[in-house]
């Protein structure tokens, strides 16, 4: 199969049945999406699909056709994304594990609403954080938001 | 991108790093220090000064930081500890967790293991706490765990700064033929009265040939530049571009990918299982037995992880019968028979509480605590590689020393042929102290004929064998006079946690002495009752338990606050006063300022609307003391928890903003067991699988949390843990106040339902 990651187009030979999470991991030595459940509950291993967060557990690589970004992608060259440099700012991560998958569906939600309320926060930003880090996480997107308006 | 030391690319690829055994009981004289670690680790150019500090020509200064970053941003604290004696600036160093030594040892956790209130300075308490200490530098415990990493180096890192510095004064002086007390220091530079300067990195060649001196005196904390002030976290960068390396990311040449099928039921063995099918798997290499004493079961060995889920799934042991009850109600029974028995042990206590309550009118609860997995974001893993008698261990570890040890014994090498390589831990609470995960590694290794070996544990597999906070059942009756508690009877049931970890970790010794931490947060707290009795009822079964933050103090936390709201109602007394009016002691001062500060914080006593409710708690753990004020509204039919209020005393604050990030992490951790999760057991083994049946709260769920930091307390305490004990009963305090239910089993998820969003 045919995978195109962060502007890379990649031959693979892997079953079909077989999830992109471990095909990004273990074949192609592309290690941002993280293993959380290995069933789409904790959105570790999200990565935005022609920009849609997906949460690629499940996703099986063969039905994937559009183009990959995973937080290695996300740079600009040397110039990091607004919203990396938000979570730096307001000192987000904390274990981060779950921070490229945070950041990932954090990008696509001020892609979608640039300037979200609380309550679209609550409703889109649904990843799972054992350290707790979501009040900052919260303010790191009002902050991008912030610099939108 | 960040930086990356020549230390972590030397130290990443394994190549000569000292490997240093966990258990290095020799006939070291306890004041003796153990030798610096570093010298065999340094490329050319690059000089070490103390076990901490490696500065190199090219003036690049990285600080040794052998604690496990898990997210509690230990490096950063660590880092400034040197970095303030040392007089360089934070930007100017990198933090690298190091190699495993014995150099690196934490005494100050184990001091707090000793059975003493933290504020209990009497003689006895003092010298078995320094008995203590000088055991955790016999034991060698380089173990991050007890919240005590800031308060173990507080001491030994300033004074490694300190030394550092004062031999490259010593370099400089000898260089310009003046005396070092002429000469000053800033940013890494010494400077010379004329004018002149020369960078550390300059001098240090020559001033790696002079003897370290004793420590010089320490700054005093008036004059402090980057300690007590918040600090930018030194691996932020990494972690928000991915390129943090977790143990689950490592990647090494020839790596084989493997996971384990264990048994479920805890010291059961299999019965059978289908090897044909597992090895019908495509990308299926290996089925492998295992047999420690953590654990049976089978390693699965395959092309990559996702094969190798596939052929443990294929796998499909059968096991046999568990030796314990096999339900959550048949083990709720045993724990509730040892109630019905005497003692195991009693800690603390005053007066005559059996009389005071002879024929008085009694208050009497009984509390329920569930088992609870600890569910870390990155799933347990190991990498290893047994090769020519010599094992390496990539692992995100609590403590590298007891991974040597274990893995060593079963492979029959000597622990100093155990290399263990510490990456970023993808979360910890105490789940990665554990020696479970890198025997499996171990065991797994020692069949791949000579290849590295990644084994990742599904996440089932993961919650299914934790080593769990204990289950708890708890007994309390108290009488009052005059309104105010008069006496206590305290009574827990629980299984010891030090016997659950010796049997698994070290089978051939014993773990001596009561557990203190089945009682932990009730004996220990800072409250005068006339007349106490905290008894442990210690019930052990083969299911393993282990520290889930804040350990023991989860459980008394919730139980002991609980019953003390339950006094205050029936006493007709408002809680925080009644609480203020039992801290009659000076020493509990702390707690007093701390209650009253969070009642201001949270305008306690203010009329609130029929439905609505505030409640209150204060837990003193890890030497940290705590109150937490949680508000609900309850008028929708549902449970909305609206605020949280903190305030945590310390003794002092190293960096404000990560201390304060960590009360908030623990109040959520804590949160998420209060309101929904439960381990529970049926057929032998744990019910739950995964998120969908044991989920934490989510971004909606969590309310704003307001933290403030007092400063009263006379010694230092820790910032990981203590966040967590209060907010259970803090909860279900408010969850009384605004609805009169009183709410004694965890989680409060199965009698209310909550609107998280």
């Amino acid at each position: 199969m045919e995978l195109q990651v962060n502007g890379q187009t990649h031959q693979v030979e892997a079953p079909d049945d077989m999830p992109l999470l471990w095909v990004l991991r273990d074949l192609l030595d592309i290690k941002g999406p993280k293993f959380g459940c290995g069933v789409g509950a904790c959105g570790a291993c999200t990565v935005l699909v022609d920009g849609i967060p997906t949460r690629t557990c499940t996703t099986a690589a063969a039905d994937v056709s559009g183009e990959i970004t995973t937080i290695e992608g996300l740079p600009d060259g040397e110039r990091l994304h607004k919203v990396q440099e938000a979570w730096i700012k307001h000192e987000v991560p904390q274990c981060g594990y779950c921070q490229s998958g945070q950041i990932l569906a954090a990008v696509a939600l001020l892609e979608e609403t640039p300037q979200p309320t609380d309550a679209d926060i609550d409703a889109v930003m649904t990843n799972l954080c054992r350290c707790g880090t979501y009040p900052r996480l919260r303010a790191a997107i009002h902050e991008v938001a912030g610099m939108e308006g | 991108m960040g930086k990356i030391a020549k230390y972590t690319r030397r130290g990443f690829l394994g190549l000569g790093i000292a490997a240093a055994g966990g258990l290095a009981v020799g006939y070291y004289y306890y004041k003796k220090p153990y030798p610096n670690p570093l010298p065999d680790t340094l490329a050319e150019g690059d000089y070490s000064f103390t076990p901490y500090v490696i500065i190199g020509s090219d003036n690049a200064i990285t600080i040794i930081t052998p604690r496990a970053e898990m997210g509690q941003g230990i490096h950063t604290t660590l880092a400034a500890l040197v970095a303030e004696e040392l007089d360089v600036d934070m930007d100017q160093i990198t933090a690298e967790h190091g190699p495993a030594a014995a150099a690196y040892y934490n005494s100050a956790m184990l001091e707090e293991g000793a059975p003493f209130p933290f504020f209990e300075d009497g003689f006895m308490a003092e010298t078995t706490r320094g008995a203590m200490g000088v055991l955790g530098k016999f034991l060698a415990l380089q173990v991050t765990g007890g919240s005590s990493a800031s308060i173990d180096a507080f001491d030994k890192m300033r004074e490694a700064g300190a030394t550092a510095r004062a031999v490259l004064l010593e370099a400089a002086a000898q260089h310009w033929g003046v005396a070092a007390d002429s000469l000053t220091t800033t940013r890494a530079e010494v400077i010379n009265p004329n004018g002149e300067r020369l960078t550390y990195g300059a001098l240090a060649q020559s001033a790696a040939k002079l003897t370290l001196p004793k420590p010089p005196a320490l700054k005093d904390p008036s004059n402090w530049r980057i300690l007590g002030k918040s600090q930018p976290r030194v691996e932020l960068l990494e972690k928000v571009t991915g390129a943090s390396i977790y143990g689950i990311d490592v990647q090494l040449p020839d790596m084989l990918y493997a996971t384990v099928a264990m048994s479920p039921r805890f010291g059961a063995k299999a019965k059978s299982a289908d090897e044909v099918a597992a090895m019908a798997v495509p990308g299926v290499l290996n089925v492998v037995e295992i047999v420690t004493s953590a654990g049976f079961g089978f390693g699965i060995i395959a092309s990559n992880t996702w094969a190798a889920f596939e052929g443990a799934r294929a796998l499909a042991p059968v096991w046999e019968a568990a030796d314990y009850p096999a339900d959550t109600a048949g083990l709720k029974a045993l724990w509730n028979e040892a109630l019905d028995k005497d003692a195991s042990f009693t800690l603390g206590g005053v007066g005559d509480p059996e009389a005071a309550l002879q024929g008085a009118e009694v208050i009497e609860a009984s509390y329920s605590l569930p088992y609870l997995a600890h569910t870390t974001m990155e799933p347990m893993n190991a990498t290893a590689h047994f090769k020519d008698g010599k094992l390496t261990l990539w692992l995100g570890t609590q403590a590298p020393g007891i991974a040597a040890m274990v893995t060593a014994e079963l492979l029959g090498i000597e622990a100093g042929d155990v290399e263990v390589i510490t990456t970023h831990l993808g979360g910890g609470f105490g789940r990665r102290a554990e020696a479970d995960v890198p025997l499996y590694a171990a065991a797994i290794a020692a069949q791949t004929g000579g290849k590295p070996v990644k084994v990742t544990w599904s996440r089932e597999e993961d919650m299914q064998h934790d080593t769990y906070r204990p289950m708890a059942e708890a007994r309390l009756t108290a009488t009052l006079k005059d309104g105010l508690p008069e006496a206590l009877d305290y009574r827990v049931a629980a299984p010891s946690i030090n016997k659950s970890l010796f049997a698994r970790t070290f089978p051939n010794m014993s773990s001596a002495g009561p557990d203190r931490s089945i009682l932990d947060g009730s004996f220990d707290q800072p409250f005068s009752w006339p007349h106490s009795r905290f008894a442990a009822h210690q019930v052990d079964t083969n299911i393993p338990v282990g520290f889930w933050r804040s350990v023991g103090h989860s459980i008394n936390g919730f139980v002991h606050e609980s019953f003390l709201d339950e006094l205050a109602v029936a006493g007709g007394q408002d809680p925080l006063k009644m609480r203020l009016a039992m801290m009659h002691d000076e020493r509990h001062e702390p707690a007093r300022e701390a209650l009253k500060a969070v009642a201001e914080m949270a305008g306690w006593g203010q009329p609130l609307p029929e439905g609505v409710g505030q409640g209150i708690a204060h837990t003193l753990s890890f030497g940290t003391w705590v109150a937490e004020v949680v508000q609900v509204d309850m008028r929708g039919g549902t449970v909305k928890i609206e605020k949280i209020w903190a305030v945590a005393d310390p003794g002092m604050v190293l960096d404000p903003g990560n201390f304060e990030a960590q009360i908030t992490s623990g109040i959520i951790y804590g949160l998420s067991a209060a309101v929904g999760q439960e381990i529970s057991f049926d057929d032998g083994r744990v019910v739950q699988e995964n998120f969908y049946d044991y989920d934490a709260l989510r971004m909606a769920g969590v309310p704003p949390i307001e933290v403030a930091l007092l400063e009263n307390s006379p010694r230092m305490g820790g910032a990981g843990e203590p966040g967590t004990p209060p907010i259970a009963a803090a909860l279900g305090n408010a969850i009384f106040s605004a609805s009169g239910q009183r709410l004694r089993a965890l989680p409060f998820g199965n009698d209310v339902e909550f609107d998280l969003g």
